[in-house]
């Protein structure tokens, strides 16, 4: 047994095996977080991404509906379509000119005379992922024919996308503003178990804590510098234990779950009295009702985790999609998006945030793909055997609407619910 | 000072770890870039992988001190080279320069190499040149990056 309920066993992490086992059970069977409708607007949009290590491609077909589909002709196996994103007629493969529609159906073969089957074509379209659909324009697939549908599979996690887009004017959102990609040493997971973890702030990243306590002070509406969102935001991560203990954290069926949020910096979170959220406030008002504006904003969420392979700040506009490449090895992509109809300041907030805290080269984001690599590293160690997943275990409580929450913030519930949702996958049959 | 002798200076306080005279290099209102996008026109509206005015460079450079930066002890090793050294445009105030720049970095076992175009907008001031403004278009800069630690 690998998983026990405080504890996790090492090879997890670390045993190529078990990773080949969890592509086929785990990233082969859930559904996956792919992008948002904005990507594909228009008939013949598409972009690249994986599912897990797969190559797909995802496209707005003729008809209106987004297909996912395999980016690998069905004649030789070369990858029809770049990396990359754009508009297409036609996906035509490199290698003999095999054309395919934004459909995925085989259209036109070169040297077709050396095929005998006049119909052969109609077997030899891409493979269509099985399954896709959309929750509030968030594009999800699954490689699984079967399984639970996408509105059960979320679960209570449906009300952070609800958030991310009831805060946005006329209810739309675009991404915008471009898209980090980092890589690390260190296993998939990782990244996952850290982003609703309230107890590392304080340690992983102090330097950042430190040196931004030691900047000069941000200005008041009306006498603003361009550091001041970056600096805000890094003193934030040294809130005190006790706003990290009280903020509540909440785990869901299928390994999801989100950590309440623990800014009190007003100037993030948009509070009142500051003259850009008062416009904004006023538009989401006018759009949504007094009632429901209030409501829209009094929600306070950090990380969302969308198991396995998702993260985002529904408050904070970005999302994350992490692709595991190998056991030792992975990919984050990371998205900004803008609300259509906020005033344009909100969206360069946004910017400033992703970069001081999703950049490559962030003071914050640096420590944490540090410290993931040195997890790997310990986990190479054959002995001892057990990581620890105990703080707040045997006190998780069931909440009315299907959530767990933990309890106190910094438990570790959520990593026991992701390796629940992890056990399920990987033991169940077929 | 000669600007290819300026650009050299500059060079070699980073590869010595001079991270505070380097940034005595710079002006007060200096802004120091590194794209995201490939021609990126704009850092307000467009993610950067840094994007930094004066204060937040100071801050990388502080950060390289701390005890408990973890990416950043112990620092990275650098090698810059500085070539193809062009002046695009100069007046009495300040000169606009083109380069190449090669960095070999090595850090806790990895070796990484980078290549990038580099603009300077150079100032002339009381205390010879500072630099205005520095954008580094690394040639990877839409690549799968493991995290940055390094001035480039």
């Amino acid at each position: 047994m690998l998983v026990r309920p405080d504890r996790v066993h090492r090879s997890v992490y670390a045993d190529p095996g078990i990773f080949e086992l969890e592509m086929e059970r785990v990233f082969g069977r859930a559904w996956l977080v792919l992008g948002h409708d904005s990507q594909v607007k228009g008939a013949g949009d598409y972009f690249t991404t994986r599912m897990g290590r797969e190559p797909v491609i995802v496209a707005r077909h003729d008809d209106g509906s987004v297909r996912v589909l395999v980016n690998r002709c069905m004649h030789r196996g070369s990858t029809v379509c770049a990396e990359g994103r754009g508009n297409v007629e036609r996906f035509v493969c490199p290698y003999h000119g095999w054309s395919y529609d934004r459909g995925g159906a085989l259209r036109a073969v070169p040297f077709s005379s050396g095929y005998s089957e006049k119909d052969f074509q109609k077997n030899l379209g891409l493979r269509a992922v099985p399954r896709v659909k959309s929750y509030r324009g968030f594009i999800f697939a699954s490689l699984a024919p079967d399984g639970p549908d996408l509105e059960n599979f979320l679960g209570p996690a449906k009300s952070s996308f609800d958030d991310f887009v009831d805060r946005a004017p006329g209810g739309e959102l675009e991404v915008a503003g471009g898209v980090f990609k980092h890589a690390y040493q260190g296993n998939w997971k990782l990244m996952l178990e850290n982003h609703l973890d309230g107890a590392h702030p304080a340690y992983v990243h102090a330097s950042s804590v430190a040196v931004a306590r030691g900047a000069p002070e941000p200005g008041a509406p009306g006498a603003e510098h361009y550091y001041d969102i970056a600096v805000r935001q890094m003193r934030q991560n040294g809130a005190p234990d006790a706003v990290w203990e009280a903020i509540g954290i909440w785990a869901t069926p299928y390994g999801h779950g989100w950590l309440g949020d623990y800014h009190d910096d007003k100037r993030l979170i948009g509070g009142a009295g500051h003259p850009v959220f008062e416009e904004y406030r006023r538009r989401l008002a006018a759009r949504a009702g007094e009632g429901e504006a209030e409501r829209a904003l009094r929600v306070t969420r950090w990380n969302t985790i969308v198991y396995p392979n998702c993260s985002f700040m529904s408050q904070f506009r970005q999302l994350r999609i992490i692709h595991p490449l190998a056991v030792d090895r992975s990919v984050v992509t990371t998205y900004s998006f803008r609300m259509k109809d906020a005033p344009a300041q909100m969206f360069r907030d946004t910017v400033a945030f992703a970069n001081v805290v999703n950049g490559t080269a962030s003071w914050v984001l640096t420590d944490d793909l540090e410290v993931y690599e040195r997890i790997q590293r310990g986990f190479a160690a054959g002995s001892p055997e057990w990581a620890y997943l105990g703080r707040g275990h045997g006190r998780d409580a069931d909440e009315p609407d299907g959530t767990r929450r933990g309890a106190t913030g910094t438990s570790e519930i959520f990593i026991r619910a992701q390796f629940r949702a992890w056990l399920d996958y990987m033991s169940a049959e077929g | 000072m000669r600007i290819d002798e300026f650009l050299y200076h500059e060079a070699r306080l980073l590869d010595t770890q001079q991270y505070e005279a380097w940034l005595e290099l710079f002006t007060e209102d200096a802004t120091y870039w590194v794209p995201l996008e490939q021609g990126q026109k704009d850092a307000l509206e467009t993610s950067s992988i840094v994007h930094d005015d004066r204060t937040l460079l100071e801050l990388r450079v502080k950060q390289f001190r701390h005890p408990r930066a973890h990416a950043r002890q112990p620092l990275a090793r650098t090698v810059h080279q500085v070539s193809n050294i062009q002046v695009i445009s100069r007046n009495d105030v300040e000169a606009q320069v083109a380069s190449t720049l090669v960095l070999v970095e090595f850090r806790n076992g990895k070796q990484r190499l980078w290549g990038a175009l580099v603009e300077h907008r150079l100032r002339r001031t009381g205390e010879g040149w500072k630099i205005a403004h520095k954008r580094i278009d690394l040639v990877n800069s839409e690549g799968e990056l493991e995290g940055i630690a390094i001035l480039f």
